[in-house]
């Protein structure tokens, strides 16, 4: 096997099997250590891959083989820039995650880290799937692991919330594969569900308004747009620290990234027909997520919906369909995931010392920590989108590119620009400033794994900021092809 | 009663564009790069080390880091040509069409602004050694500093609105981390708060004027839009909407009606902040920036005159509410917001030279001012209420002297700094036929004056009226503080001479060094026995303003009398006009229980009972079809025979 994406692909389920081939422990470090390594080298590889990569030369590492020949089916795979970004936010973010469980009490370990390194699994395998039905195996299989770490390692109301996360999803998912199918029974000759059968159909307009809803309900869902949303908040609250950052930081990212592969290729006329609609949802999304974020007292649930509001201003810019918000969209969604899991991190840190994310209870811990609210705060001025860090070149994009589509409409979105800075200052005073407490008092010294984490993210928020070059020539001649130009 | 020449296009000479250079290709370059990373440098060295350095190593280096800055600007000032010069440093977002480049544009604009920025911030850095060392997060303090000098110089010297903007942004992160940096006290925090979501309200209208200036002119370089602006916007509404957003920007940023209540709360700062952030600079960039976009403001005459309205009554205003205030730093922070309101009404008339000019005089004597309030609160030891202090004359002599200059500045008196500059928008605005305005801004002039002598009367002059403890520690200030405060007293009267009158001197030295910038804005010319006449009627009228405030407060011994006690306008006036109330009512409160309401009602059991209510259905549309399932064949063969009737009942009709 030639391929390096398909090596890489393959070195998390090697960690899994080897996991799941070990004699049960309590030794929770060596399964964790064997994860780290496993899911690192991923991220190696996916460098090396990178760095080889040509933007210009379309899909890249393509592999294609034949499945199940009477169905038109292939395992047909592929990168282009925006693949290639989202497996280095995939394969950059779940080390980090794993890392940060490095020293907790977890039980069945084994069964945790294995679950993780299939989920990095099938998450790239989302990113690189060029065959509809290939796609949609990987998009439930991606559930999953995820499902069952929420479920397993989940807080109390685990069985009640993630059934309904579970449902709500799968519902959606179905409705994608409707769409799939309907597209497949539109080739020609011997149905096909490849991407390059699949984008060139020539669809009427109520075909794609059809096949355009069904989608949009799936990767809706996954974001989620308002209203779609509901589940997200308890299944984040609920979850533990890791299972929230991976749906956080990588698995929201699939829906977004199925609209663009999926949707804006093969039904261009709808894109245009349904935009407006679904901005309107979209901005309604960013200014009730943020109003909501205002009157959270649960840190993990203010950056639930924080991140609803973010997610809402990525949509809207896809659906401008010019460079600057698809790129935009394309470039926040990287720094997105960066800063959402800084945050989740610094939760896990509260609430490893204070058994509690309720932000009234805690205060002055500035008081104690000068190092941790350095970071505290760099990665929140990310979240805020303060020029020089990662958050404002996404930001600036999509506004910019909202606002090309309609000036009325960004002036809702650019709402944003305010209420995340009330919502985030003011939890941030909260938790933080103010005299000393006794949180001040009662807070342990950050441990080494987490100085490294947050220290690591701090950097890559300044520097992904100031540099964001790389990542816009990576995605550039992918977003102009997948705009059609 | 303003005619406005709607056919004026401003001349641009093409030629006139500077040169770009990268960085690192001449001295020019390397000075202009090193103007903006040593203040970086310097923040990073003591944020990031200070825990191994000393106390006075902290001080060095933070003085260093802005000194530096200011020797080599006083090098570019010698070196760059009048066009000026765009050093490249690197490429930051290129996005199709959209170039955005790290680049910086040193021409006599920036100039000006960063020998203000470095000189006065250097006097500032070397103040706050004396006054701030004593403290136990003096490191975190002056690494503060440094970075917001760093802010406020990418703001000046970008070469595009993006640059700009992200200086903008930072100068009030830094804002906001001075105004709180004793966090351990909440109506700091909240003070700080309030500050940079105010400013973020402004900044979301400069950030969508950005947008429209890309999608009119595909760029957001200043060459670029200013040299295609007369062609692509004249006779545009475009650029009467372009100007409207980004002066709702400046209006955030310098503190104008109605986004100035921050400004007073900010005074929540350590002292020199206020001087160096919350008077200098930072609160000047708005001015700033529309003195960089005057090629744009002079194509919309009605955002000009709407500027001109607004500042004009943030000055009188905010001199109304200075009148009755009893902290030393509030009443300058109301007039510096009165004074700021100056500058714009110059600005809204065209006089963009002189609106400038007044943003360097200002910085001068509003600077001292504070500093000297600085002095005053440390040898009050904390206290900030002038009903407590009087008398200091005597205990502070150096501090004293450099106020009455301060005072005599920003009050117009002929000689000092203020006169010039302030009588010069005077004239230009009374010239270019705003008649309301100048009569408004001619109350304010004398407002300004009333509440200066009314605070340097009860604050230095009379009994002291502190505790006894508070007169035991009464004493002047080292030398690292009195030091500046005689360099700026120095300025705050030689200042203005750099640009004296028609009537005085056949050259206005600071106008015609802006000319390359301001110089497409026609020229407005006041009369010159006009300006005698404002000349002896301010003179007269400072006279009696000395005179009556003196009998008041000094012969009569008249001291404020506590807030419970007033009535009716005093009352108003201490109130601030109950501004903060209103915003608090209008807008925070019913923005946080419409939320709490959506959270509690709509999400809850609107959306989410949609939710729960689909499930619910599924459920038990199940449990009702599977009553059909009966197996019980007669019910089956029922409902066939029932099935039946129905289509030949729908066959027959």
């Amino acid at each position: 096997m030639s391929n390096l994406l398909l090596i890489i692909m393959c070195i998390p389920v090697f960690g899994a099997i080897i996991l799941s081939l070990m004699k049960n422990s309590d030794n929770t470090r060596t399964f964790a250590n064997i994860a780290l390594l496993f899911s690192a080298a991923a991220f190696a590889g996916t460098v090396a891959m990178a760095l080889s990569f040509i933007p210009a030369n379309g899909f890249q590492q393509v592999f294609n083989y034949n499945w199940i020949p009477g169905l038109g089916v292939t395992f047909y795979g592929g990168i282009d820039g925006i693949s290639l970004l989202l497996l280095l936010l995939t394969n950059l973010l779940t080390p980090i995650i794993i890392y940060s469980s490095v020293g907790n009490q977890i039980k069945n370990a084994r069964a945790f880290y294995a679950l993780i390194l299939f989920m990095q699994f099938a998450l790239m395998g989302v990113f690189v799937s060029l065959d509809g039905f290939l796609f949609y195996i990987f998009w439930e299989l991606a559930l999953i692991p995820i499902w069952f770490i929420c479920l397993l390692w989940g807080g109390k109301d685990s069985t009640r919330i993630t059934l309904k996360f579970f449902i709500y999803t799968l519902t959606g998912s179905l409705f994608m594969l409707v769409g799939f199918i309907y597209l497949y029974l539109q080739t020609p000759g011997t149905h096909s569900f490849s991407w390059d059968a699949l984008h060139n159909l020539p669809l009427t307009d109520k075909q794609q308004t059809f096949v355009f809803w069904m989608m949009f309900l799936s990767f809706g869902i996954k974001m989620p747009v308002w209203p779609l949303h509901t589940w997200q908040p308890d299944t984040y609250t609920d979850a533990p620290t890791q299972g929230t950052m991976l749906l956080s930081g990588i698995m929201l990212k699939m829906g977004i990234y199925g609209v663009i592969r999926w949707m804006l290729p093969t039904v261009p006329m709808a894109f245009t027909q349904w935009g407006t609609t679904v901005m309107v949802l979209a901005i309604i999304g960013i200014v009730y997520a943020s109003c909501m974020a205002l009157v959270q007292k649960d840190y993990k649930r203010l950056i639930a919906y924080s991140s609803i509001a973010h997610v809402g201003l990525i949509a809207a810019g896809i659906f401008t369909l010019n460079n600057q918000g698809v790129e935009g969209a394309v470039i926040q969604m990287f720094a997105h995931g960066i800063n959402v899991v800084g945050l989740f991190m610094i939760v896990d840190i509260l609430q490893k010392r204070f058994h509690t994310s309720n932000i009234t209870e805690l205060g002055g811990i500035a008081n104690s920590q000068s190092l941790f609210s350095i970071l505290f705060v760099i990665i929140m001025l990310g979240t805020v989108a303060l020029p020089l860090t990662n958050g404002f070149v996404g930001e600036f994009l999509l506004l910019s590119g909202v606002f090309q589509y309609s000036a009325v409409m960004t002036a809702f979105a650019g709402l944003t620009v305010i209420l995340g800075a009330v919502y985030m200052l003011r939890s941030y005073q909260t938790i933080m400033l103010g005299g000393p407490t006794s949180a001040t008092h009662n807070f342990a010294p950050l441990r080494l794994q987490e100085k490294v984490i947050l220290i690591f993210i701090s950097f890559i928020v300044i520097v992904t900021g100031l540099f964001p070059g790389w990542m816009i020539n990576m995605v550039e001649p992918s977003v102009n092809s997948m705009l059609g130009r | 009663m303003y005619v406005v020449n709607k056919n004026f296009v401003p001349q641009i000479n093409m030629n006139h564009l500077s040169q770009t250079i990268s960085f690192s290709q001449s001295g020019i370059g390397m000075a202009c790069i090193a103007i903006i990373l040593t203040p970086l440098l310097g923040f990073l060295i003591n944020g990031l080390f200070n825990k191994k350095l000393s106390t006075s190593l902290v001080g060095i280096i933070a003085c260093a880091a802005i000194i530096i800055p200011f020797v080599l600007s006083c090098y570019l000032f010698t070196a760059i040509p009048e066009e000026g010069i765009t050093v490249h440093l690197f490429d930051w977002i290129n996005v199709g069409n959209l170039h955005l480049d790290m680049s910086f544009l040193v021409d006599h604009l920036s100039l000006v602004m960063l020998l203000v920025i470095t000189g006065v911030g250097s006097l500032i850095h070397i103040y706050s050694v004396g006054y701030m060392h004593h403290d136990e997060d003096y490191p975190r303090y002056m690494s503060y500093l440094n970075l917001f000098v760093f802010f406020m110089l990418l703001l000046v010297l970008g070469s595009n609105y993006v640059v700009m903007f992200a200086g903008w942004e930072g100068v009030g992160l830094c804002s906001y981390f001075l105004i709180g940096f004793w966090f351990k006290n909440n109506e700091y925090n909240n003070a700080a708060k309030k500050a940079f979501v105010m400013n973020r309200i402004g900044d979301l209208g400069f950030l969508l004027g950005l947008f429209l200036l890309f999608q009119k002119f595909g760029s957001l370089s200043y060459h670029e839009i200013f040299g295609a602006a007369p062609a692509v916007l004249n006779g545009n509404a475009t650029v009467t909407a372009i100007c409207f957003l980004l002066f709702v920007g400046a209006m955030g940023k310098s503190a104008q009606i109605p986004l100035y209540t921050w400004l007073p709360d900010a005074m929540a700062g350590p002292t020199p902040v206020s001087a160096l952030i919350h008077a200098a600079t930072m609160v000047t960039a708005g001015i700033y920036m529309i003195v960089r976009s005057n090629i744009l403001f002079q194509l919309a005459p009605s955002a000009s005159e709407f500027i001109a309205i607004i500042g004009t009554l943030t000055a009188l205003f905010a001199a109304t509410i200075g009148l009755k205030q009893t902290d030393i730093k509030k009443v300058l922070a109301y007039s510096t917001v009165s004074q700021l309101g100056y500058m714009f009404a110059a600005l809204g008339v065209g006089a963009y030279d002189s609106g400038m000019f007044h943003v360097v005089t200002h910085a001068f004597f509003k600077a001292l001012l504070f500093l000297c309030a600085g002095s005053v609160i440390h040898a009050m030891s904390g206290a900030q209420d002038i009903r407590s202090m009087g008398g200091l004359k005597k205990y502070l002599p150096i501090t004293h002297l450099t106020f009455l200059i301060g005072v005599l500045a920003i009050s117009g008196v002929p000689g000092f700094a203020g006169f010039f500059s302030k009588d010069e928008i005077l004239s230009k605005v009374y010239a270019s036929g705003h008649f309301v305005l100048f009569i408004l801004l001619a109350i304010t002039s004398v407002l300004t004056a009333v509440y200066m002598f009314r605070l340097y009367w009860l604050t230095f002059h009379g009994k002291f009226r502190g505790t006894h403890d508070q007169q035991h520690h009464l004493h002047e200030s080292p030398t690292s503080m009195t030091f500046p405060l005689m360099v700026l007293a120095v300025l705050s009267i030689v200042g203005g001479y750099m640009g004296m009158p028609e009537w005085l001197s056949e050259h206005h030295l600071f106008s015609s060094f802006l000319h390359p910038v301001t110089g497409s804005a026609p020229h407005i010319h006041a009369s010159h026995t006009f300006e005698m006449v404002v000349l002896a009627v301010s003179i007269i009228a400072l006279v009696l303003i000395a005179y009556t405030t003196y009998t008041q407060y000094v012969t009569k011994h008249v001291v404020p009398e506590d807030d419970n006690q007033l009535k009716g306008v005093p009352k108003l006036l201490t109130n601030k006009y109950y501004i903060d109330e209103l915003y608090e009512n209008a807008i925070t409160k019913p923005l946080n229980s419409i939320s709490a309401f959506m959270y509690n009602f709509v999400e809850k059991y609107i959306i989410d009972g949609a939710v729960n209510g689909t499930g619910w259905l599924t459920t038990n549309s199940g449990v009702l079809l599977k009553q059909l399932q009966t197996g019980n064949v007669g019910f089956y063969v029922f409902a066939m025979v029932i099935g039946i009737c129905l289509m030949l009942l729908k066959l027959l009709f």
